[in-house]
């Protein structure tokens, strides 16, 4: 057939096309359908299950859930000091994994983003990514055996003669940490400072600033969403992880906490009600960065 | 002591000492890998003038701004502001401001704050600052915006604060990059005016660079024209329009009427490259008399271009090589105009417009270039 002939299909195809032109809701709902049900059903259907599951309670005696509206939950969390410690302790770790993934990528990605030529970059950027391609548990194991106590630090430390060991402990969760969700600060904030244009950094010159005054008035406040973006990563997959507190540390987590209501105790309304708690902090986490003007320049 | 001529008689003729040039280039090269894009370049910009920087792209105008700034260092060669080398200084260190092509304003502060960076950076006290802020704005023709937002402003306006953020630091040199490119043509024609009026008011050295020769014609005190990282020609508007010293110059500079060779001694007697102005030259009947002063020529239009106040026609010559003929439509109509298509015509114009030119062979390519940087 030549080219430029109308067959009969194209006919139907232009038929549909042209409907759909004409009838704009029906093509957005054909694009967004599927992934906007799974949204609504998948996940915001099961955040009002765990929202409504934290208002029930374990009858004590029975063993069984009882589905009446209780505060019960929320008193123990409130009036236990474990747990009181627990979610200090998580925060405490998650913000300083967060500021220490800050303050190891923006060198990183400052480099690549506007120095580099072309090879560096990709190198760089590879080497950030490529851990992400090997099994999450693996890299954990890795840093376990770096680690644990008669792990590879401890000897590399005894060859030089200091006996000392970071051990199953806090500092070891925090290391782990910031390692594993570093690639996930260095992107976004690699996307923002690649977006700032490299004229304003040679207009702030030209006007008398040099390097620091440059960054501090015009490269950090127009890459703050993407610091924002990479921070929240890091906060909240610190928030909710249980497994690296597991296989490098020795105290427990929030996410600990409710992996043991869920598995050991089946207490599943308790763990419901505890995994409010980094909702919570996140929804204020983010209430504040939206206060502080981190969102504007998005 | 004869022929050997005295002290004295070189004191009483003494030239005046002639001022120290605002900027001074000293054989600039200016290398990007294998690409050389600024080729040993001297040149000397005057104390308080007007100056353009015009060529094609990639002839090295930008790069020697950019290097006036501080924004790249020479690979040779050295670069003095008001009589102090300045060549190894980072910009921030020199007495320069700049007005780039995307106007760089910082999209996280205001319209004030924007103006007002360098002097905060300079430590100016607030009340001051806000004082410089108010009049500079003023001068540029916004003093309601200060607290806008750049997103918020339209081109042209962007444009006039990028103009005030460099004229507050009331600079030695201020150097344009461009400064209109990205506005439409009636806004560049209101804002070349305005320019030229602000630079006369404040009396600074403008260096100005652009791709735009009816640009750098209207505003400039002199002019150099850049091609392949060479300056060809440094002048005032009328001199290098007059007088181009090269094809190139001729060809960038207006349009391109070079005629040479074969076609040259058919038409002018001798086969030395010459460049003949195309509204200088009037278009006639076949047998249409000619006196001795001046040259002639017989041809076919071949293309008629109807421009509204002039008509460009482009002559096929039968001595083989076209020539651009510019006519006022003084009382031709487009009709008119069109009708004399495929016409066989007499060229004629005074022989005295024969301006003889150098390098033939850049002429046809810097019309080509000339045509491409007008489309960008």
């Amino acid at each position: 057939m030549a080219t430029g002939t109308v067959g009969p299909s194209d006919g139907m195809r232009a038929h549909l096309s042209a409907f759909l032109f004409r009838h704009r809701l029906l093509k957005l709902a054909a694009l967004l359908g599927a992934p906007a049900g799974w949204f609504v059903v998948i996940y915001l259907g099961t955040l009002f299950l765990l929202f409504a599951t934290a208002f029930w309670h374990l009858d004590a005696f029975t063993g069984l859930v009882v589905k009446r509206f209780s505060l019960a939950n929320f008193q123990t969390i409130a009036h236990d000091p474990v747990y009181r410690t627990i979610i200090l302790r998580t925060l405490g770790i998650a913000l300083a994994v967060t500021l220490t993934d800050i303050v190891l990528a923006f060198p990183l990605s400052y480099y690549a983003a506007r120095q580099a030529p072309a090879r560096a970059r990709n190198a760089v950027l590879i080497a950030v990514v490529l851990p992400l391609w090997a099994n999450y548990l693996v890299r954990i194991f890795a840093w376990r055996l770096i680690l644990s106590p008669g792990g590879l630090l401890v000897w590399l430390f005894e060859k030089i003669g200091v006996h000392w060991s970071i051990g199953y402990s806090n500092v070891a969760v925090w290391i782990t940490f910031s390692y594993l969700w570093l690639p996930y600060v260095v992107l976004p904030m690699y996307a923002a400072l690649e977006r700032v244009p490299g004229s304003l950094l040679e207009a702030s010159s030209d006007l008398g600033a040099r390097g620091w005054k440059t960054f501090r008035s015009v490269v950090f406040p127009l890459i703050v969403p993407g610091i924002v973006a990479g921070s929240i990563f890091a906060f909240s997959l610190t928030l909710g992880d249980y497994i690296v507190v597991q296989l490098v540390g020795n105290s427990r987590f929030i996410g600990n906490v409710i992996y043991d209501n869920v598995g050991v105790a089946s207490n599943v309304p308790f763990a419901a009600a505890f995994a409010l708690m980094p909702v919570a902090i996140m929804s204020i986490y983010l209430f504040i960065a939206w206060r502080l003007g981190a969102f504007e320049a998005l | 002591m004869c022929g050997v001529p005295s002290l004295e008689a070189d004191l009483s003729d003494v030239e005046p000492v002639p001022p120290t040039p605002a900027v001074r280039l000293e054989g600039v090269v200016k290398r990007f890998g294998d690409v050389v894009a600024v080729d040993r370049i001297d040149l000397d910009v005057r104390e308080g003038e007007f100056f353009s920087m015009l060529g094609p792209s990639g002839s090295g105008k930008t790069t020697c701004l950019r290097m006036i700034a501080g924004f790249e260092s020479p690979t040779a060669g050295r670069i003095a502001l008001g009589g102090r080398y300045v060549t190894g200084l980072a910009p921030y260190e020199r007495e320069v401001n700049t007005v780039f092509q995307d106007y760089a304003l910082f999209p996280h502060m205001t319209v004030a704050e924007n103006v007002g960076y360098g002097l905060m950076v300079r430590k100016v006290p607030r009340a001051d600052r806000r004082r410089q802020v108010a009049d500079a704005l003023e001068m540029v023709r916004l003093p309601e915006f200060g607290e806008r937002r750049p997103a918020q402003l339209s081109g042209g306006q962007r444009q006039r604060v990028a103009l005030a953020r460099a004229l507050v630091m009331r600079p030695k040199v201020l150097l344009l990059d461009e400064p209109l490119g990205a506005l439409d043509l009636k806004l560049r024609q209101a804002m070349q005016i305005e320019l030229k009026e602000i630079q006369e008011e404040v009396s600074l050295t403008f260096i100005y660079v652009t791709h735009d020769q009816e640009e750098a014609l209207t505003m400039s005190d002199r002019l150099a024209v850049f091609n392949r990282g060479r300056i060809e020609q440094v002048g005032s508007p009328a001199e290098v329009y007059e007088r181009p010293a090269t094809g190139f110059v001729a060809g960038f500079v207006g349009v391109s009427n070079v005629l040479e060779g074969e076609a040259a001694a058919a038409v002018a007697g001798d086969p030395h490259p010459f460049t003949i102005r195309p509204e200088k030259i009037e278009m006639h009947e076949l047998d249409a008399a000619v006196d001795g002063d001046s040259c002639s020529a017989t041809g076919h239009v071949r293309e008629v271009v109807y421009l509204g106040a002039t008509t460009r026609y482009i002559v096929e010559l039968d001595a083989g090589a076209s020539l651009v003929v510019m006519q006022q439509n003084l009382a031709t109509s487009s009709m008119e105009a069109l009708q004399v298509r495929g016409k066989a015509v007499r060229l004629i114009w005074r022989r005295s417009n024969n301006r003889p030119v150098e390098a033939p062979a850049g002429a046809l390519e810097g019309s080509m270039d000339q045509e491409e940087a007008q489309a960008s």
